[in-house]
């Protein structure tokens, strides 16, 4: 075939998907599971913009991507805050070491 | 790819063409076109750093009172980039041992890539761009952006403390200027009615007070504030912290010698020119001389190739005095400590470019047209939508739908040429 | 050709994520998610989404990505601090996530989408891409049509349609929302943020 499929593109889109969510579920470092979350969220969105070409959404899957894709900047920025705030209290930025609620 | 080269594109022209190899497969037509595309804009990247940094030399000896480079190519010192050029290829490419090597090496080709991918969607005259995409500006803008990476990178992996202090300021300042940057862009954009670069230097054409700048007040100051941030955003002096020679020994480029070093600076350069080119086209009138009678003489007898070399001079002049300002700016003004950089954009310019943006918007909605100068043809008439119910088609005088896009840019042009 | 350039670009987008969950060193995995990101935004753009692609550049890559790698820095015990996986846990979590991978492309292979778009578009009608009168979103000049949709009107849907009358929601109040959100965020963020007395390091 000559040209690519949505197959390719959704195949790519799955790749992305588990790499971020390997990266959230085995990171230590708090700023790696941040990455894997961003990863996940690019995934989805390749999904999104694939089917708006190639499928029925047209245009609504390329506005759901941009609202992903300011929806996920602004996540990054809580989170980060969230995860300077755990470095200030633990002095390392080690997710193991957040275990103080375990019961 | 749409650049029209005496009517048609480069692509079609391979397609349809008849000696030697040609005419092409689609496919391939279109990837030679890009290549030659690839290969001209390459050979532009290298130019203004090679003649602004002689430029900058002269220029900054001449305010000090001194003669600069005098020896390499004549009284003028004109190829004594192309001496440092040399110098800098054959220089050993050293990393430090602490650095982390390939994020090291990786870090200027970030900033180059960045730098010379946003030439891309640049007009370098009536038709002449490579990509002429809908979304040409906000293209440009996001490419700009990406060479925060590479000095935060180049800073972080040199293992020096220099670097690390530099690449952190020059993270912070360059991150944060781009909210002015956006704001003050996006005016000429709310009056052009488009963010292709193109169109938006195509409806400058006719007298000079067709230009933007001189459109109403706030796109006048917006001017000045766009032109003040791309130069933080460029670290260009007085915010030049990044590389503060007498602070921070070279900031994120201390420990970068030789090609790699200069790698930093062709992309400072041509940063340089890509912005000034952007403040001409979107603001001072792109690549039209700004003479009414000289652009219609010359539209009249002069056609296609030559017309547009014309343009191409006209922006490349245009863009290289705005650069020779910023090189005298750099060496007249004191630099700004870093808390004075950021308080500046912080506090200063961005809500100074939130209120220049309203107030170009209402004036354009309590005044339409234009109040200075007497009317401007084509620019006075607003896209109105409106639904079409039944068997309507886009032949209805929808100035939004994108197929009518051409049309309206045509009518703009006619009615310009019918008025003179 | 377009093979080749999706090709290049999967590999790009494909290879980044991989090599983000196995490097170590976090400012590494800051410069392979660069990477993974920017071959995403060529994907977009291959895929006629110029406006989409230009905002996955500027917004992920140019802020996000600087986010992280300042928050790095910021949190960085040491020079390039890596903090080990270990390996059990790692290969656990490969085993699972290839499960899952396979699971997904084995799925998506399986369905025939050129007739399940046909069967779509015999039992609603026509989708945007279409409908007559109004240009393919898909040759990439898609900024007017989305701005016209976040300001609430949809011409990609309403020309040339025959319900007259009736005209399709846009998304104005999603883009109101997300204009109130990004300020919470902003203040929040800068709130939680805030320089405050750290702990001093004791040696043990």
């Amino acid at each position: 075939m000559s040209t690519v499929g949505l197959n390719g593109y959704l195949a790519v889109a799955a790749v992305l998907f588990v790499c971020g969510v390997i990266c959230m579920a085995t990171k230590r470092n708090g700023i790696g599971v941040l990455m894997g979350g961003e990863l996940v969220l690019n995934g989805a969105n390749i999904n999104f913009v694939a089917f708006s070409k190639y499928g029925t959404l047209g245009l609504d899957g390329q506005i759901a991507s941009l609202f992903v894709i300011v929806l996920a900047a602004a996540e990054a920025a809580v989170a980060l805050a969230i995860a300077l705030n755990f470095y200030n209290n633990h002095l390392t930025i080690d997710v193991d070491r957040a275990d103080e609620l375990k019961g | 790819m749409t650049p029209a080269v005496v009517g048609t594109t480069i692509s079609e022209y391979l397609q349809q063409a008849d000696w030697g190899p040609l005419p092409l497969d689609a496919q391939w037509a279109v990837a030679v076109a890009a290549i030659i595309h690839i290969a001209l804009l390459g050979a532009f990247f290298g130019l203004p750093a090679f003649v602004f940094i002689w430029a900058e030399r002269k220029v900054s000896d001449r305010i000090q009172d001194r003669l600069g480079p005098t020896r390499v190519g004549g009284k003028f010192g004109w190829l004594q980039s192309l001496a440092d050029g040399i110098k800098l290829i054959q220089k050993e490419d050293l990393a430090p041992e602490a650095a982390d090597k390939m994020l090291f090496r990786v870090a200027p080709y970030i900033v180059v890539i960045a730098s010379f991918a946003a030439f891309l969607v640049l007009p370098f005259s009536d038709g002449w761009t490579a990509l002429a995409l809908d979304a040409g500006l906000f293209i440009a803008l996001a490419l700009l952006s990406l060479e925060v990476l590479g000095i935060i990178l180049a800073g972080y992996s040199s293992g020096s403390k220099w670097s690390l202090f530099g690449g952190m300021r020059e993270a912070a300042q360059m991150v944060s200027y781009e909210i002015p940057l956006g704001l003050t862009a996006v005016i000429p954009v709310t009056i052009a009615g488009s963010m292709n670069l193109g169109e938006i230097g195509a409806l400058q054409r006719g007298w000079f007070v067709n230009w933007f700048v001189f459109r109403d007040p706030f796109t006048f100051l917006a001017f000045f504030v766009f032109f003040t941030v791309t130069l933080a955003s460029n670290k260009r002096a007085p915010f030049d912290l990044a590389e503060a020679e007498s602070e921070l020994v070279g900031g994120f480029h201390t420990e970068y010698s030789g090609m790699r070093w200069s790698f930093f600076f062709l992309a400072e350069y041509a940063s340089m020119w890509f912005v000034s080119a952007l403040a001409v086209i979107l603001f001072l009138g792109g690549w039209w001389t700004g003479l009414g009678s000289l652009d219609a003489a010359i539209a009249n007898n002069i056609h296609g190739f030559a017309a547009q070399l014309l343009g191409f001079v006209v922006l490349t002049t245009k863009a290289g005095i705005l650069v020779c300002v910023q090189i005298w700016i750099r060496w007249t003004l004191p630099r700004l400590r870093i808390d004075q950089v950021m308080m500046t954009c912080l506090k200063y310019l961005v809500p100074i470019s939130c209120a220049l943006f309203l107030g170009a918007v209402i004036w354009s909605l309590v005044l339409p047209g234009r109040v200075f100068f007497g009317t401007q043809p084509g620019l006075g008439e607003r896209a109105v939508f409106v639904v079409a119910q039944g068997d309507a088609t886009d032949s209805s005088g929808l100035a939004v739908a994108p197929s009518a896009d051409a049309t309206r840019v045509a009518t703009v042009v006619a009615e310009s040429e019918g008025v003179q | 050709m377009e093979l080749f350039l999706f090709g290049l670009f999967a590999l790009g987008a494909a290879g980044g994520a991989l090599a983000v969950v196995f490097s170590q060193n976090v400012v590494r995995m800051a410069f392979y998610l660069v990477i993974s990101l920017g071959c995403t935004a060529g994907l977009f753009f291959m895929l006629g989404a110029d406006f989409v692609g230009a905002t996955q550049l500027l917004i992920y890559v140019g802020g996000t990505v600087v986010l992280l790698i300042f928050g790095v820095m910021l949190t960085a015990t040491g020079p390039y601090l890596s903090i080990r996986t270990s390996s059990g846990d790692l290969i656990q979590a490969v085993v699972v996530g290839g499960a899952f991978l396979a699971m997904l492309i084995l799925t998506v292979m399986q369905v025939d989408w050129s007739g399940y778009s046909a069967k779509l578009a015999a039992a609603h009608g026509a989708s945007s891409m279409e409908r007559a009168g109004y240009t393919d979103p898909a040759d990439g000049n898609t900024s007017r049509s989305l701005g016209l949709a976040l300001l609430g009107t949809r011409p990609d849907q309403d020309l040339g349609s025959e319900r007259a009358g009736e005209l399709s929601t846009g998304y104005l109040l999603p883009f109101e929302i997300v204009s109130v959100h990004l300020l919470v965020v902003l203040v929040g963020a800068a709130y939680l943020a805030r320089a405050k007395r750290k702990l001093t390091r004791v040696e043990t």
